[in-house]
């Protein structure tokens, strides 16, 4: 086709174009209503669980065990033991996971057994966490014997949140640039010299963040804890591994489910406490980004 | 057939002893039977058109092919009189002492003294690592520019002072052999101008291999001058002899830009 043959019918193309801006205006506004919806939403959401709960919040209601009476009632238990429960995973999954995704990333050949793992990893991911509960009751709290304690809820969600922070982890290592690696293998440096000194120092913000979001949602988790024995009611916080525990969720569920309004503004106490560690967590995820991130 | 001149080689012997080397990525051959000597203490340049197999062949000199999956070696690189890729050589032996400069400045996210220090640091260097630091950058003809803000970002410097920062990363580790890959492509013709005399410079203690796209860069600053194309080593020989008086026809029509 030469350049004289090309369509030029002038009216045509100013209605293209006029219906492709309009195109791109109702797509615009569709998207920022979407985004409404949800904040909206959150704010509601907020401002009912604030205007119910902010009443009960005081050091009292921190520092005092369930009761029976609502006026006595409080959440040290059910915090100490998301606490706990939250420290302990981190130590666990952490570490595990990163070696995982290391060996899976730098070590591993890439054999079909490795992808038949990689997949499963994937899937893993997506397992709905009562099953992780079912899993650890046979394993940790039966088979293991290590009965319905915090460090059997732990395990359990150690197992939940490992599929995450692998797959974040082997994303964050797989962004590390291949010239940083040639870099320093051209120098002399072996697998583990390239993977410790310059792979996983520049992978580590990513990892981190990626680690503290799986965690957050682990904070949130009541099916799996229920399952290998959490308890709604408890007047002592864990003091060891073995001990038996309670997690913020499972006492906000627990408050909620009674009739009386009391309890209910107890949940809402119990939701901002839960909403303030989630977010304290957040906090210390961007400054270890930033502290790592500052020194490379 | 690929025409091969005598090379001068000193009482020590070449610096490195090519011997009929083919390199596959999977099904293809990138490398096809090159067989070369360097000589100690000169600078080999190669050159040829794009997609010819420099940069693999260059790759194969300090065993930085293993790194890529893909692709198989055959053949051998003596160097010392012990082929590289025989059985019993560790690869990263073989880099500490054949170090390498890349195409593209690539230094570490890390301060400019560091990235100097990290390869006499991984290699457990005793000694004042402050002098190290300082010779290399010196070498590099990069220290006057640097020698008070050497706690800085490497990303901190310009592309052709990144460059420079590269090579005295490399000197640091004290190599017997420099390779280069186009080290000076993606610079302007001042910074390129700096690492050319750098090269001259080293080359009184260094044997240095060259992968370059620029035949004035490879007329001025090589001894030798080996001619690729598509995989095959057409002629290697004096870089005088390379550019005035080719003896195959493929060699003069690429060194005088007749290339088609
Ligand atoms: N990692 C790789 N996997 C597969 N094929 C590759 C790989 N690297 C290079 N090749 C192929 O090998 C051949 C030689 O590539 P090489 O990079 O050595 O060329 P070169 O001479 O350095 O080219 P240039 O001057 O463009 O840098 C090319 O055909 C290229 O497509
Ligand atoms: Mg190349």
């Amino acid at each position: 086709m030469t350049r004289s043959e090309r369509p030029v019918d002038d009216a045509a193309r100013t209605a293209f174009h006029r219906r492709r801006r309009l195109a791109g205006s109702v797509f615009a506004v569709v998207c920022g209503a979407a985004t409404l919806v949800g904040v909206v939403a959150l704010a509601v959401l907020l401002a009912d669980v604030f205007a119910d709960g902010f009443r009960e919040l005081d050091v009292a209601f921190l520092t005092s065990f369930a009761s029976r009476f609502p006026e006595r009632a409080g959440i040290k238990a059910a915090l100490a033991g998301s606490i706990w429960i939250v420290s302990l995973t981190a130590l666990i999954a952490f570490p595990l996971s990163v070696a995982a995704a290391i060996y899976l990333e730098e070590y591993a050949p890439r054999s079909w057994v490795t992808r038949a793992i990689q997949t499963n990893i994937a899937n893993l991911a997506g397992v709905p966490s009562i099953v992780y509960g079912i899993l650890g009751l046979a394993l940790f709290v039966r088979a293991l014997g290590l009965d319905r304690s915090v460090i059997s809820g732990a395990l359990t969600l150690s197992l939940l949140v490992m599929p995450v922070i692998i797959m974040a982890a082997q994303e964050a290592l797989r962004a590390v640039p291949s010239t940083i690696r040639e870099a320093a293998y051209g120098l002399g440096a072996t697998r583990w010299q390239v993977v410790r000194t310059q792979v996983l120092p520049m992978a580590m913000p990513g990892i981190l963040t990626g680690t503290i979001l799986a965690l957050s949602r682990a904070v949130g988790e009541t099916a799996p804890l229920i399952m290998v024995g959490a308890v709604g009611f408890l007047a002592f916080t864990p003091q060891g591994l073995s001990d038996s525990f309670t997690v913020l969720p499972l006492q906000i569920y627990n408050w909620v489910s009674r009739p009386q309004d009391e309890f209910r503004a107890l949940a809402a106490a119990g939701i901002i406490v839960l909403l303030t560690l989630l977010l304290t967590m957040n906090a210390v995820a961007i400054i270890l980004r930033n502290r790592y991130s500052s020194r490379s | 057939m690929s025409t091969t001149y005598d090379i001068a080689i000193g009482s020590e012997g070449p610096a490195l002893e090519v011997r009929d080397l083919s390199v596959f990525y999977g099904e293809t051959k990138a490398v096809d039977s090159v067989s070369l000597s360097v000589p100690e203490r000169g600078v080999v340049a190669l050159i040829g058109p794009s997609g010819c197999g420099k940069t693999t062949l260059l790759r194969c000199f300090n065993r930085m092919n293993d790194l890529i999956k893909a692709a198989r070696v055959d053949g051998a690189v003596e160097f010392g009189g012990v082929d590289l890729y025989d059985a019993s050589v560790d690869p990263v032996e073989v880099r500490r002492r054949i170090g390498m400069v890349f195409q593209k400045p690539n230094p570490f996210p890390k301060s400019i003294y560091d990235n100097v220090a990290f390869g006499p640091r991984i290699n457990g260097f005793q000694g004042d690592l402050d002098a190290l630091v300082e010779e290399s950058l010196r070498q590099a003809a990069l220290w006057d520019e640097v020698s008070d803000r050497l706690g800085d970002s490497a990303y901190a410097l310009s592309g052709g002072q990144q460059q420079r920062l590269c090579i005295a990363r490399t000197l640091a580790v004290k190599p017997q052999i420099v390779l280069m890959d186009e080290p000076a492509s993606a610079l302007d013709p001042i910074a390129t101008q700096r690492i050319e005399e750098l090269i001259y410079e080293l080359k009184k203690q260094y044997t240095i291999v060259i992968v370059t796209h620029n035949m004035q860069q490879a007329a001025r600053i090589s001894d030798y001058t080996a001619f690729l194309y598509m995989g095959k080593l057409i002629e290697y020989g004096p870089t005088d002899a390379i550019f005035t008086n080719p003896r195959e026809e493929r060699t003069e029509a690429y060194v005088t830009g007749r290339f088609g």
